[in-house]
Protein backbone atom coordinates (compact mmCIF):
# COMPACT_ATOMS: atom_id res chain seq x y z
CA UNK A 1 0.00 0.00 0.00
CA UNK A 2 1.24 3.47 -0.84
CA UNK A 3 2.14 6.06 1.77
CA UNK A 4 -0.36 8.27 3.51
CA UNK A 5 -3.58 7.56 5.38
CA UNK A 6 -5.75 4.59 4.39
CA UNK A 7 -9.38 3.74 4.92
CA UNK A 8 -8.48 0.56 6.72
CA UNK A 9 -6.46 2.53 9.27
CA UNK A 10 -9.46 4.78 9.94
CA UNK A 11 -11.73 1.77 10.15
CA UNK A 12 -9.46 -0.09 12.58
CA UNK A 13 -9.17 2.93 14.85
CA UNK A 14 -12.91 3.45 14.80
CA UNK A 15 -13.49 -0.17 15.74
CA UNK A 16 -10.81 -0.22 18.44
CA UNK A 17 -12.07 2.97 20.06
CA UNK A 18 -15.73 2.19 19.55
CA UNK A 19 -16.29 5.42 17.63
CA UNK A 20 -17.73 6.24 14.23
CA UNK A 21 -15.44 7.14 11.33
CA UNK A 22 -16.66 10.72 11.64
CA UNK A 23 -15.74 10.87 15.32
CA UNK A 24 -12.28 9.43 14.60
CA UNK A 25 -11.68 12.00 11.86
CA UNK A 26 -12.85 14.76 14.19
CA UNK A 27 -10.48 13.56 16.89
CA UNK A 28 -7.51 13.40 14.48
CA UNK A 29 -8.21 16.78 13.00
CA UNK A 30 -8.49 18.40 16.42
CA UNK A 31 -5.09 16.97 17.34
CA UNK A 32 -3.50 17.88 14.02
CA UNK A 33 -4.83 21.44 13.89
CA UNK A 34 -4.43 21.93 17.66
CA UNK A 35 -7.97 23.13 18.19
CA UNK A 36 -10.94 21.73 20.09
CA UNK A 37 -13.45 19.39 18.50
CA UNK A 38 -16.07 21.96 19.36
CA UNK A 39 -14.31 24.58 17.21
CA UNK A 40 -14.12 22.14 14.33
CA UNK A 41 -17.79 21.27 14.65
CA UNK A 42 -18.63 24.98 14.60
CA UNK A 43 -16.60 25.50 11.45
CA UNK A 44 -18.19 22.51 9.72
CA UNK A 45 -21.62 23.78 10.74
CA UNK A 46 -20.90 26.92 8.70
CA UNK A 47 -20.27 24.66 5.68
CA UNK A 48 -23.55 22.85 6.35
CA UNK A 49 -25.42 26.17 6.40
CA UNK A 50 -23.96 27.22 3.06
CA UNK A 51 -24.91 23.81 1.66
CA UNK A 52 -28.51 24.30 2.83
CA UNK A 53 -28.65 27.79 1.37
CA UNK A 54 -27.30 26.63 -1.96
CA UNK A 55 -29.96 23.91 -2.14
CA UNK A 56 -32.73 26.39 -1.36
CA UNK A 57 -31.44 28.91 -3.85
CA UNK A 58 -30.95 26.38 -6.60
CA UNK A 59 -34.50 25.07 -6.26
CA UNK A 60 -35.89 28.53 -7.02
CA UNK A 61 -34.50 28.04 -10.53
CA UNK A 62 -33.51 31.68 -10.86
CA UNK A 63 -29.82 31.26 -11.60
CA UNK A 64 -28.49 30.76 -15.10
CA UNK A 65 -24.90 29.92 -15.88
CA UNK A 66 -22.68 32.48 -17.59
CA UNK A 67 -22.98 30.65 -20.90
CA UNK A 68 -26.71 30.08 -20.50
CA UNK A 69 -26.28 26.34 -21.05
CA UNK A 70 -27.52 25.33 -17.59
CA UNK A 71 -29.97 26.56 -14.97
CA UNK A 72 -33.57 26.02 -14.01
CA UNK A 73 -33.57 22.22 -14.16
CA UNK A 74 -33.62 21.68 -10.40
CA UNK A 75 -36.90 23.57 -10.27
CA UNK A 76 -38.43 21.45 -13.03
CA UNK A 77 -37.62 18.21 -11.26
CA UNK A 78 -38.75 19.62 -7.92
CA UNK A 79 -42.11 20.58 -9.43
CA UNK A 80 -42.59 17.10 -10.81
CA UNK A 81 -41.70 15.66 -7.42
CA UNK A 82 -44.15 17.92 -5.64
CA UNK A 83 -46.81 16.79 -8.10
CA UNK A 84 -46.13 13.26 -6.92
CA UNK A 85 -45.34 12.11 -10.43
CA UNK A 86 -41.83 10.75 -10.32
CA UNK A 87 -41.06 7.26 -11.53
CA UNK A 88 -38.24 6.80 -9.04
CA UNK A 89 -40.19 7.89 -5.97
CA UNK A 90 -39.99 10.89 -3.71
CA UNK A 91 -36.66 10.39 -1.98
CA UNK A 92 -34.77 9.73 -5.19
CA UNK A 93 -36.28 12.81 -6.81
CA UNK A 94 -35.46 14.92 -3.79
CA UNK A 95 -31.83 13.81 -3.90
CA UNK A 96 -31.63 14.42 -7.63
CA UNK A 97 -33.30 17.85 -7.52
CA UNK A 98 -30.98 18.97 -4.73
CA UNK A 99 -27.88 17.79 -6.55
CA UNK A 100 -29.02 19.74 -9.62
CA UNK A 101 -29.82 22.75 -7.45
CA UNK A 102 -26.38 23.08 -5.88
CA UNK A 103 -24.53 22.34 -9.11
CA UNK A 104 -26.63 24.98 -10.89
CA UNK A 105 -25.88 27.55 -8.21
CA UNK A 106 -22.20 26.82 -8.73
CA UNK A 107 -22.45 27.17 -12.50
CA UNK A 108 -24.29 30.47 -12.01
CA UNK A 109 -21.58 32.00 -9.82
CA UNK A 110 -23.46 31.49 -6.58
CA UNK A 111 -22.03 30.54 -3.19
CA UNK A 112 -21.28 26.85 -2.63
CA UNK A 113 -19.02 24.58 -0.58
CA UNK A 114 -16.48 22.69 -2.67
CA UNK A 115 -17.00 19.02 -1.71
CA UNK A 116 -14.46 17.88 -2.66
CA UNK A 117 -14.42 20.24 -5.67
CA UNK A 118 -16.67 22.98 -7.00
CA UNK A 119 -17.59 20.82 -10.00
CA UNK A 120 -18.86 18.02 -7.74
CA UNK A 121 -20.34 20.26 -5.03
CA UNK A 122 -23.93 18.99 -5.39
CA UNK A 123 -23.42 15.37 -4.37
CA UNK A 124 -22.82 15.61 -0.63
CA UNK A 125 -25.49 18.19 0.23
CA UNK A 126 -28.09 16.31 -1.82
CA UNK A 127 -27.41 12.96 -0.17
CA UNK A 128 -26.79 14.07 3.40
CA UNK A 129 -29.58 16.62 3.70
CA UNK A 130 -32.09 14.15 2.27
CA UNK A 131 -30.96 11.17 4.33
CA UNK A 132 -30.90 13.50 7.33
CA UNK A 133 -34.52 14.43 6.70
CA UNK A 134 -35.55 10.81 6.29
CA UNK A 135 -34.08 9.74 9.61
CA UNK A 136 -34.72 13.00 11.50
CA UNK A 137 -31.04 13.80 12.06
CA UNK A 138 -30.03 16.97 13.86
CA UNK A 139 -27.24 19.35 12.82
CA UNK A 140 -24.70 17.68 15.10
CA UNK A 141 -25.24 14.37 13.32
CA UNK A 142 -25.00 16.00 9.90
CA UNK A 143 -21.79 17.75 10.91
CA UNK A 144 -20.34 14.43 12.04
CA UNK A 145 -21.32 12.89 8.71
CA UNK A 146 -19.46 15.69 6.93
CA UNK A 147 -16.35 14.74 8.91
CA UNK A 148 -16.84 11.13 7.83
CA UNK A 149 -16.95 12.33 4.24
CA UNK A 150 -13.92 14.55 4.76
CA UNK A 151 -11.90 11.66 6.20
CA UNK A 152 -12.58 9.53 3.13
CA UNK A 153 -11.78 12.50 0.89
CA UNK A 154 -8.43 12.99 2.62
CA UNK A 155 -7.53 9.37 1.88
CA UNK A 156 -8.63 9.65 -1.76
CA UNK A 157 -6.64 12.88 -2.24
CA UNK A 158 -3.54 11.22 -0.76
CA UNK A 159 -3.81 7.85 -2.51
CA UNK A 160 -5.35 8.89 -5.84
CA UNK A 161 -6.69 12.32 -6.75
CA UNK A 162 -9.70 14.56 -6.35
CA UNK A 163 -8.94 16.66 -9.41
CA UNK A 164 -10.56 16.23 -12.81
CA UNK A 165 -7.40 17.47 -14.48
CA UNK A 166 -5.44 14.62 -12.89
CA UNK A 167 -7.94 11.80 -12.65
CA UNK A 168 -10.95 12.61 -14.78
CA UNK A 169 -14.47 12.96 -13.42
CA UNK A 170 -14.20 9.69 -11.46
CA UNK A 171 -11.85 11.72 -9.23
CA UNK A 172 -14.42 14.49 -8.73
CA UNK A 173 -17.95 13.11 -8.96
CA UNK A 174 -16.69 9.58 -8.23
CA UNK A 175 -14.93 10.73 -5.08
CA UNK A 176 -17.91 12.81 -3.99
CA UNK A 177 -20.21 9.81 -4.44
CA UNK A 178 -17.85 7.60 -2.48
CA UNK A 179 -17.61 10.12 0.37
CA UNK A 180 -21.38 10.61 0.38
CA UNK A 181 -22.12 6.88 0.46
CA UNK A 182 -19.84 6.29 3.45
CA UNK A 183 -21.26 9.30 5.28
CA UNK A 184 -24.86 8.33 4.50
CA UNK A 185 -24.46 4.88 6.03
CA UNK A 186 -22.99 6.30 9.22
CA UNK A 187 -25.67 8.97 9.34
CA UNK A 188 -28.32 6.26 9.05
CA UNK A 189 -26.77 4.41 11.98
CA UNK A 190 -24.87 1.74 10.04
CA UNK A 191 -21.49 0.53 11.26
CA UNK A 192 -18.22 1.95 10.00
CA UNK A 193 -17.55 -1.33 8.25
CA UNK A 194 -20.80 -1.23 6.31
CA UNK A 195 -20.17 2.43 5.52
CA UNK A 196 -16.84 1.61 3.91
CA UNK A 197 -18.49 -1.09 1.79
CA UNK A 198 -20.97 1.50 0.57
CA UNK A 199 -18.10 3.79 -0.41
CA UNK A 200 -16.39 1.03 -2.34
CA UNK A 201 -19.59 0.19 -4.22
CA UNK A 202 -20.28 3.83 -5.05
CA UNK A 203 -16.79 4.49 -6.38
CA UNK A 204 -16.50 1.21 -8.29
CA UNK A 205 -19.49 2.02 -10.46
CA UNK A 206 -18.04 5.39 -11.44
CA UNK A 207 -14.52 4.19 -12.27
CA UNK A 208 -13.37 5.34 -15.67
CA UNK A 209 -15.64 8.36 -15.82
CA UNK A 210 -13.83 10.95 -17.91
CA UNK A 211 -13.76 14.73 -17.59
CA UNK A 212 -14.96 16.26 -20.85
CA UNK A 213 -16.62 19.60 -20.09
CA UNK A 214 -18.24 21.37 -23.04
CA UNK A 215 -16.37 24.60 -23.87
CA UNK A 216 -14.17 23.89 -20.85
CA UNK A 217 -16.88 25.15 -18.52
CA UNK A 218 -18.13 23.52 -15.31
CA UNK A 219 -21.63 23.12 -16.76
CA UNK A 220 -22.20 20.31 -19.25
CA UNK A 221 -22.05 17.44 -18.29
CA UNK A 222 -20.98 18.44 -14.78
CA UNK A 223 -24.35 19.55 -13.41
CA UNK A 224 -26.15 16.33 -14.33
CA UNK A 225 -23.23 14.16 -13.28
CA UNK A 226 -23.79 15.47 -9.78
CA UNK A 227 -27.17 13.74 -9.91
CA UNK A 228 -25.56 10.49 -11.01
CA UNK A 229 -23.08 10.71 -8.18
CA UNK A 230 -25.72 11.47 -5.58
CA UNK A 231 -28.27 8.85 -6.62
CA UNK A 232 -25.53 6.28 -6.94
CA UNK A 233 -24.32 7.06 -3.41
CA UNK A 234 -27.81 6.65 -2.02
CA UNK A 235 -28.30 3.24 -3.61
CA UNK A 236 -24.82 2.11 -2.53
CA UNK A 237 -25.71 3.12 1.03
CA UNK A 238 -28.95 1.15 0.88
CA UNK A 239 -27.14 -1.88 -0.49
CA UNK A 240 -24.57 -1.76 2.30
CA UNK A 241 -27.24 -1.32 4.95
CA UNK A 242 -28.95 -4.39 3.51
CA UNK A 243 -25.74 -6.31 4.18
CA UNK A 244 -24.37 -6.30 0.63
CA UNK A 245 -20.59 -6.03 0.66
CA UNK A 246 -17.98 -5.02 -1.89
CA UNK A 247 -15.63 -7.78 -2.98
CA UNK A 248 -12.85 -5.27 -3.54
CA UNK A 249 -11.95 -3.24 -0.43
CA UNK A 250 -12.28 0.55 -0.66
CA UNK A 251 -8.53 1.20 -0.33
CA UNK A 252 -7.90 -0.93 -3.41
CA UNK A 253 -10.74 0.70 -5.33
CA UNK A 254 -9.17 4.09 -4.57
CA UNK A 255 -5.74 2.94 -5.81
CA UNK A 256 -7.40 1.55 -8.95
CA UNK A 257 -9.12 4.89 -9.50
CA UNK A 258 -5.77 6.69 -9.30
CA UNK A 259 -4.21 4.25 -11.76
CA UNK A 260 -7.10 4.60 -14.19
CA UNK A 261 -6.74 8.37 -13.94
CA UNK A 262 -3.08 8.18 -14.86
CA UNK A 263 -3.87 5.90 -17.79
CA UNK A 264 -6.53 8.28 -19.13
CA UNK A 265 -5.42 10.37 -22.08
CA UNK A 266 -5.03 14.10 -21.42
CA UNK A 267 -7.82 14.81 -23.89
CA UNK A 268 -10.24 13.33 -21.31
CA UNK A 269 -8.91 15.19 -18.29
CA UNK A 270 -10.46 18.65 -18.18
CA UNK A 271 -8.78 19.89 -21.36
CA UNK A 272 -12.07 19.84 -23.31
CA UNK A 273 -10.22 18.13 -26.17
CA UNK A 274 -12.17 14.87 -26.13
CA UNK A 275 -15.38 13.09 -25.23
CA UNK A 276 -18.55 15.17 -25.05
CA UNK A 277 -16.54 18.36 -25.42
CA UNK A 278 -15.74 17.64 -29.09
CA UNK A 279 -19.16 16.42 -30.24
CA UNK A 280 -20.56 18.55 -33.08
CA UNK A 281 -23.17 20.04 -30.80
CA UNK A 282 -20.61 20.88 -28.11
CA UNK A 283 -18.40 22.58 -30.67
CA UNK A 284 -21.37 24.55 -31.94
CA UNK A 285 -22.37 25.58 -28.41
CA UNK A 286 -18.81 26.67 -27.75
CA UNK A 287 -18.76 28.69 -30.96
CA UNK A 288 -22.05 30.42 -30.13
CA UNK A 289 -20.99 31.23 -26.62
CA UNK A 290 -17.44 32.34 -27.32
CA UNK A 291 -18.56 34.31 -30.36
CA UNK A 292 -21.07 36.30 -28.33
CA UNK A 293 -20.01 39.66 -26.95
CA UNK A 294 -16.27 39.24 -27.48
CA UNK A 295 -14.59 42.24 -25.90
CA UNK B 1 1.43 18.33 4.73
CA UNK B 2 -1.66 16.23 5.30
CA UNK B 3 -4.85 17.83 4.10
CA UNK B 4 -7.36 19.10 6.62
CA UNK B 5 -11.05 18.22 6.62
CA UNK B 6 -11.73 21.74 5.39
CA UNK B 7 -9.55 21.29 2.32
CA UNK B 8 -11.96 18.50 1.36
CA UNK B 9 -15.27 19.94 2.57
CA UNK B 10 -14.55 23.51 1.60
CA UNK B 11 -13.70 26.16 0.82
CA UNK B 12 -16.92 28.12 0.78
CA UNK B 13 -16.62 29.92 -2.52
CA UNK B 14 -18.38 31.57 -5.40
CA UNK B 15 -18.52 29.09 -8.29
CA UNK B 16 -18.05 27.73 -10.78
CA UNK B 17 -14.39 26.77 -10.67
CA UNK B 18 -11.80 26.66 -7.93
CA UNK B 19 -8.99 27.28 -10.42
CA UNK B 20 -10.71 29.72 -12.79
CA UNK B 21 -12.85 31.59 -10.25
CA UNK B 22 -11.59 31.23 -6.66
CA UNK B 23 -7.94 31.11 -7.79
CA UNK B 24 -8.50 34.18 -9.94
CA UNK B 25 -9.90 36.12 -6.97
CA UNK B 26 -6.77 35.21 -5.02
CA UNK B 27 -4.50 36.35 -7.87
CA UNK B 28 -6.32 39.67 -7.79
CA UNK B 29 -6.04 39.92 -4.01
CA UNK B 30 -2.31 39.27 -3.98
CA UNK B 31 -1.72 41.68 -6.87
CA UNK B 32 -3.60 44.32 -4.90
CA UNK B 33 -1.36 43.70 -1.90
CA UNK B 34 1.72 43.99 -4.11
CA UNK B 35 0.50 47.30 -5.53
CA UNK B 36 -0.02 48.34 -1.94
CA UNK B 37 -2.49 51.08 -2.94
CA UNK B 38 -6.11 51.29 -4.01
CA UNK B 39 -5.93 50.37 -7.72
CA UNK B 40 -7.39 52.83 -10.21
CA UNK B 41 -6.41 51.12 -13.44
CA UNK B 42 -5.89 47.49 -14.36
CA UNK B 43 -4.89 46.12 -17.75
CA UNK B 44 -5.45 42.42 -17.60
CA UNK B 45 -3.84 40.02 -20.07
CA UNK B 46 -5.26 36.49 -20.06
CA UNK B 47 -3.25 33.48 -21.23
CA UNK B 48 -4.18 29.93 -22.26
CA UNK B 49 -7.24 28.43 -20.62
CA UNK B 50 -7.86 31.73 -18.82
CA UNK B 51 -8.13 33.45 -22.20
CA UNK B 52 -10.32 30.72 -23.69
CA UNK B 53 -12.82 30.19 -20.91
CA UNK B 54 -12.74 33.34 -18.84
CA UNK B 55 -16.24 34.49 -19.66
CA UNK B 56 -17.84 31.19 -18.75
CA UNK B 57 -15.95 30.91 -15.50
CA UNK B 58 -16.25 34.56 -14.59
CA UNK B 59 -12.45 34.71 -14.41
CA UNK B 60 -12.54 38.36 -15.45
CA UNK B 61 -15.06 39.17 -12.70
CA UNK B 62 -13.07 37.19 -10.16
CA UNK B 63 -9.80 38.95 -10.97
CA UNK B 64 -11.40 42.37 -10.68
CA UNK B 65 -13.16 41.36 -7.45
CA UNK B 66 -9.81 40.35 -5.99
CA UNK B 67 -8.22 43.61 -7.12
CA UNK B 68 -10.92 45.41 -5.13
CA UNK B 69 -10.23 43.28 -2.07
CA UNK B 70 -13.31 41.03 -2.19
CA UNK B 71 -12.90 37.54 -0.74
CA UNK B 72 -13.43 34.29 -2.69
CA UNK B 73 -16.87 33.82 -1.09
CA UNK B 74 -18.13 37.36 -1.64
CA UNK B 75 -21.49 37.29 -3.37
CA UNK B 76 -20.72 40.57 -5.13
CA UNK B 77 -18.18 38.83 -7.40
CA UNK B 78 -20.67 38.48 -10.29
CA UNK B 79 -21.19 42.28 -10.16
CA UNK B 80 -17.48 43.06 -9.93
CA UNK B 81 -17.37 45.06 -13.16
CA UNK B 82 -20.20 47.39 -12.11
CA UNK B 83 -18.63 47.71 -8.69
CA UNK B 84 -15.29 48.61 -10.25
CA UNK B 85 -16.91 51.31 -12.32
CA UNK B 86 -18.58 52.74 -9.21
CA UNK B 87 -15.27 52.71 -7.36
CA UNK B 88 -13.33 54.36 -10.15
CA UNK B 89 -11.28 51.32 -11.09
CA UNK B 90 -10.79 51.19 -14.84
CA UNK B 91 -10.29 47.71 -16.24
CA UNK B 92 -9.52 46.21 -19.64
CA UNK B 93 -9.03 42.63 -20.82
CA UNK B 94 -6.96 41.19 -23.62
CA UNK B 95 -5.68 37.80 -24.67
CA UNK B 96 -1.95 37.25 -24.61
CA UNK B 97 0.50 34.43 -25.24
CA UNK B 98 2.86 34.41 -22.28
CA UNK B 99 4.81 31.48 -23.71
CA UNK B 100 5.59 28.27 -21.89
CA UNK B 101 3.74 28.98 -18.64
CA UNK B 102 0.86 27.34 -16.75
CA UNK B 103 -2.34 27.36 -18.87
CA UNK B 104 -4.19 29.38 -16.22
CA UNK B 105 -1.98 32.44 -16.24
CA UNK B 106 -2.52 36.17 -16.20
CA UNK B 107 -0.45 39.31 -16.43
CA UNK B 108 -1.83 42.39 -14.70
CA UNK B 109 -0.57 45.93 -15.19
CA UNK B 110 -1.75 47.96 -12.24
CA UNK B 111 -1.78 51.59 -11.39
CA UNK B 112 -2.67 52.83 -7.94
CA UNK B 113 -4.29 55.90 -6.45
CA UNK B 114 -0.96 57.40 -5.43
CA UNK B 115 0.48 56.75 -8.87
CA UNK B 116 2.45 53.58 -8.21
CA UNK B 117 2.59 51.14 -11.13
CA UNK B 118 3.36 47.48 -10.97
CA UNK B 119 3.23 44.55 -13.38
CA UNK B 120 2.38 41.19 -11.82
CA UNK B 121 2.26 37.79 -13.53
CA UNK B 122 0.82 34.72 -11.88
CA UNK B 123 -0.94 31.41 -12.34
CA UNK B 124 -3.82 29.55 -10.77
CA UNK B 125 -2.27 26.16 -10.22
CA UNK B 126 -5.29 24.11 -9.10
CA UNK B 127 -7.77 23.85 -6.25
CA UNK B 128 -7.68 27.61 -5.75
CA UNK B 129 -3.93 27.63 -5.09
CA UNK B 130 -1.96 30.33 -6.88
CA UNK B 131 1.60 31.32 -7.63
CA UNK B 132 2.79 34.82 -8.47
CA UNK B 133 5.80 34.24 -10.73
CA UNK B 134 6.91 37.71 -11.73
CA UNK B 135 6.77 41.22 -10.25
CA UNK B 136 8.17 44.03 -12.41
CA UNK B 137 10.57 41.70 -14.22
CA UNK B 138 11.75 40.08 -11.01
CA UNK B 139 11.22 36.31 -11.06
CA UNK B 140 9.46 35.37 -7.82
CA UNK B 141 7.52 32.49 -6.29
CA UNK B 142 4.73 33.77 -4.13
CA UNK B 143 1.89 31.54 -2.95
CA UNK B 144 0.00 33.90 -0.68
CA UNK B 145 -0.30 31.06 1.83
CA UNK B 146 1.91 32.88 4.34
CA UNK B 147 2.40 36.32 5.75
CA UNK B 148 4.59 37.89 3.12
CA UNK B 149 7.07 40.74 3.07
CA UNK B 150 8.21 42.06 -0.30
CA UNK B 151 11.20 44.40 -0.38
CA UNK B 152 12.69 46.10 -3.42
CA UNK B 153 16.17 47.29 -2.62
CA UNK B 154 19.60 48.13 -4.01
CA UNK B 155 21.51 45.00 -4.86
CA UNK B 156 24.18 45.52 -2.22
CA UNK B 157 25.83 43.21 0.29
CA UNK B 158 24.29 43.13 3.75
CA UNK B 159 20.82 44.35 2.90
CA UNK B 160 19.10 40.99 3.27
CA UNK B 161 20.99 40.27 6.49
CA UNK B 162 19.76 43.57 7.88
CA UNK B 163 16.16 42.74 6.99
CA UNK B 164 16.32 39.30 8.55
CA UNK B 165 17.89 40.77 11.67
CA UNK B 166 15.00 43.20 12.02
CA UNK B 167 12.53 40.35 11.62
CA UNK B 168 14.37 38.16 14.12
CA UNK B 169 14.35 40.99 16.65
CA UNK B 170 10.58 41.18 16.22
CA UNK B 171 10.26 37.40 16.82
CA UNK B 172 9.17 36.79 13.25
CA UNK B 173 10.10 33.37 11.94
CA UNK B 174 11.00 33.13 8.25
CA UNK B 175 9.47 30.15 6.43
CA UNK B 176 10.89 30.89 2.98
CA UNK B 177 13.08 33.55 1.47
CA UNK B 178 14.00 34.28 -2.11
CA UNK B 179 16.03 37.06 -3.65
CA UNK B 180 15.86 37.85 -7.34
CA UNK B 181 17.60 40.34 -9.54
CA UNK B 182 16.37 42.06 -12.64
CA UNK B 183 18.31 41.23 -15.78
CA UNK B 184 19.53 44.80 -15.97
CA UNK B 185 19.75 47.30 -13.19
CA UNK B 186 21.05 47.57 -9.71
CA UNK B 187 17.87 46.50 -7.94
CA UNK B 188 16.92 43.29 -6.20
CA UNK B 189 13.61 42.03 -4.91
CA UNK B 190 13.40 39.91 -1.79
CA UNK B 191 10.33 37.95 -0.85
CA UNK B 192 10.09 36.66 2.69
CA UNK B 193 7.26 34.34 3.68
CA UNK B 194 6.89 34.35 7.45
CA UNK B 195 5.01 32.43 10.12
CA UNK B 196 4.00 35.54 12.04
CA UNK B 197 2.54 38.80 10.86
CA UNK B 198 5.08 41.58 10.37
CA UNK B 199 3.87 44.60 12.33
CA UNK B 200 3.70 48.06 10.77
CA UNK B 201 6.44 49.30 13.10
CA UNK B 202 8.83 46.65 11.77
CA UNK B 203 7.83 47.41 8.20
CA UNK B 204 8.64 51.08 8.86
CA UNK B 205 12.12 50.11 10.08
CA UNK B 206 12.69 48.14 6.86
CA UNK B 207 11.45 51.08 4.80
CA UNK B 208 13.80 53.40 6.66
CA UNK B 209 16.87 51.42 5.53
CA UNK B 210 18.85 53.56 3.06
CA UNK B 211 19.14 50.73 0.53
CA UNK B 212 15.41 50.02 0.49
CA UNK B 213 13.24 51.56 -2.22
CA UNK B 214 9.96 49.95 -1.39
CA UNK B 215 8.60 47.46 1.12
CA UNK B 216 5.15 46.02 1.61
CA UNK B 217 3.39 43.18 3.40
CA UNK B 218 0.56 40.86 2.50
CA UNK B 219 -1.58 38.77 4.81
CA UNK B 220 -2.13 35.08 4.02
CA UNK B 221 -4.97 34.67 1.54
CA UNK B 222 -8.08 32.92 2.79
S1 LIG C 1 -16.72 16.67 -16.04
FE1 LIG C 1 -14.77 17.50 -15.30
S2 LIG C 1 -15.22 19.64 -14.75
FE2 LIG C 1 -17.18 18.55 -14.88
S3 LIG C 1 -17.59 17.85 -12.78
FE3 LIG C 1 -16.59 16.17 -13.86
S4 LIG C 1 -14.41 16.46 -13.35
FE4 LIG C 1 -15.43 18.41 -12.85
Amino acid sequence: MAKGPTVVELLTQAQVEGLSLGQIVLKHQAAQLEVTEQDLRQKMLANLQVMRNSVAEGLTGKRRSMSGMVGGDAKLLEQRRQGGQTLGGDVLARVAARALAVAEVNAGMGKIVAAPTAGSCGVLPAVLLTVGEEIGADDAQLVEALFTAAGIGIVIAAQASISGAQGGCQAEVGSAACMAAVAAVELAGGTAELAVHAGAMALKTLLGLVCDPVAGLVEVPCVKRNVTGAVNALIAADMALAGITSNIPLDEVIIAMGNIGRAMPCSLKETALGGLAVTPTALRLKEVFLGAGQD
Amino acid sequence: MELSAFDIIGPIMIGPSSSHTAGAVRLGLLSRAILNQEPTEARIYLHGSFAETYRGHGTNLALVAGLMGLATDDERIPEALQLARARGLEVSFQSIDLGDVHPNSVKIELRGKAGRRVVVTGSSVGGGKILITNIDDFAVELSGDYHTVIVIHLDQPGVVAQITTLLAAAQVNIAQMRLSRQKRGALALTVLETDQEVQATVLDLIRAMPAVNLAMTAKPLV
